[in-house]
């Protein structure tokens, strides 16, 4: 059914990358409960084709993202759907935070006085995945935030909801075109804790079926259907 | 928030109506103060600001949101760069809101939210493009064209994590005001969009205006 191809985990504030292949899925896992993924997406054959997250949310009428949802390029296609979600509820409107973001909140911890246990901060990190495929800070875009939720009132004010974390929750991605995916474990920006989170995150990469006819994500909107069109067309037109 | 301009149209330095479905694109100095005004009434005017400085720095509707923790734009809000820096400043706001997180119209989303027909419909996306291209000057590609401002849109987002597209609380007249803080280039797409009952299906042109710095 699901022969697992890669499994990894990664701790506090680190960072990587891959492209994976269309039909492979990435299963990610908050160990400890409280963690954040940063994420982008790009298509390794066009870097200018990106995860847009406004498309993303308005084709789905969305602020959250969660499972039934297809995370859009912003060139109409989908890399990728969510077809399981324990958590619920994850941001993509805060962005990452910065090195002075992270020295304000929770203090300078250098590589000198702390090795690999320093305070990275999400911006670093992706600036130096993207560096990785030739893309600079110019090719970066709102990321999606996994596992961390933000609540919006009805003046539209935002509030980082620290009770959503569940240790153990899990989120799993089926990939509907080959799609470079660029991640980090560093801490949402607005995370309230008083100390630098120390939150390890589980990935795996595994094989699995394809998305059918009666596919949850490709259902759960008619913009969707539409999108998975589009992915058809693709590749129909010979692009891997 | 509702504030009204201390400034008159008499003595502003710049003034041009710009049509729906064209782009305009000029740089507004440090100091000096810009307004786009609805002249119909809901109309989407799609705007991206870079550094004129230097043009990779621009608007992140990320850090927008996250510095000033409310979704929306509207008087007082700081509009920040991806460097996390101030750019312009929201001085006046006759309308009371305007959406950053909804993006523009492309002809590749259209297909998505409308129907996979509507692929060779005019979009702000093309307008974005054939700016950048139109103005080399500045250095700017199509991987700079990021999330941008929604000027007269409203999109309130639900409790339960919903996101919707309401009826505008922009009229004719309405506008918002800004003082840059950086010299920027300012991008706006006047939105062709005719598949949405935002602009009850008419876009319509919108004006802006420029004065000095102490006007």
């Amino acid at each position: 059914m699901s022969a697992s191809i890669h499994a990894d985990t990664l701790t506090s504030g680190k960072h990587w990358s891959f492209v994976l292949r269309r039909h492979t899925r990435l299963r990610l896992t908050d160990i400890d409960g409280g963690a954040n993924v940063g994420m982008l997406f790009y298509n390794p054959q066009n870097l200018t084709e990106r995860y847009n997250a406004p498309d993303t949310l308005k084709c789905q009428h969305t602020f959250r993202l969660t499972a039934g949802h297809c995370l859009y390029s912003d060139m109409g296609r989908i890399f990728c759907s969510i077809v399981t979600d324990t958590h619920g509820w994850h941001d993509t409107v805060c962005g990452s935070a910065t090195k002075t973001i992270v020295a304000a909140k929770w203090g300078e911890a250098t590589y000198q006085t702390h090795r690999n246990e320093r305070h990275q901060n999400g911006l670093d990190s992706f600036l130096v995945e993207a560096a990785k495929y030739g893309m600079k800070r110019r090719d970066l875009a709102a990321n999606v935030n996994w596992f961390s939720k933000i609540a919006v009132n009805e003046t539209g004010r935002i509030a980082f909801d620290a009770a959503a974390a569940k240790a153990g929750a899990m989120v799993e991605l089926r990939f509907e075109m080959d799609t470079l995916v660029l991640f980090h474990s560093c801490p949402h920006p607005l995370d309230p804790s008083p100390t630098y989170p120390k939150k390890s995150i589980g990935f795996e990469v595994f094989e699995g079926p394809a998305a059918d006819q009666t596919d949850a994500c490709r259902l759960s909107a008619p913009e969707n259907g539409r999108g998975y069109e589009n992915n058809r067309i693709f590749h129909a037109c010979g692009c891997h | 928030m509702i504030k009204e301009s201390i400034l008159s149209s008499n003595t502003a330095r710049a003034r041009k109506v710009v049509a729906a479905g064209d782009y305009w694109m000029d740089i507004v100095r440090k100091g000096e103060t810009f307004r786009i005004l609805d002249l119909e009434g809901n109309q989407a005017a799609d705007t991206l600001f870079f550094n004129a400085d230097d043009p990779h720095e621009r608007y992140s509707a990320c850090d927008t949101i996250r510095e000033q923790g409310n979704v929306f734009i509207t008087a007082g809000t700081v509009l920040m760069s991806d460097l996390c820096r101030p750019m312009l400043t929201v001085t006046a706001d006759t309308v009371g809101r305007h959406d950053t997180l909804g993006g523009a119209c492309a002809s590749e989303s259209n297909t998505v939210r409308y129907a996979l027909e509507k692929f060779s419909m005019h979009a702000c996306r093309d307008s974005f493009l054939l700016a950048v291209a139109e103005n080399e000057q500045f250095g700017l590609d199509k991987r700079d064209i990021a999330h941008n401002i929604n000027f007269f849109m409203n999109v309130p987002v639900t409790a339960e994590g919903g996101l919707t597209f309401a009826d505008g609380l922009s009229a004719p007249g309405k506008y918002v005001e800004m003082r840059a803080e950086m010299n920027v280039i300012v991008l706006i797409s006047n939105c062709p969009q005719l598949n949405n009952p935002c602009n009850a299906y008419n876009p319509t042109p919108v004006e802006v205006l420029i004065w000095n710095a102490g006007a």
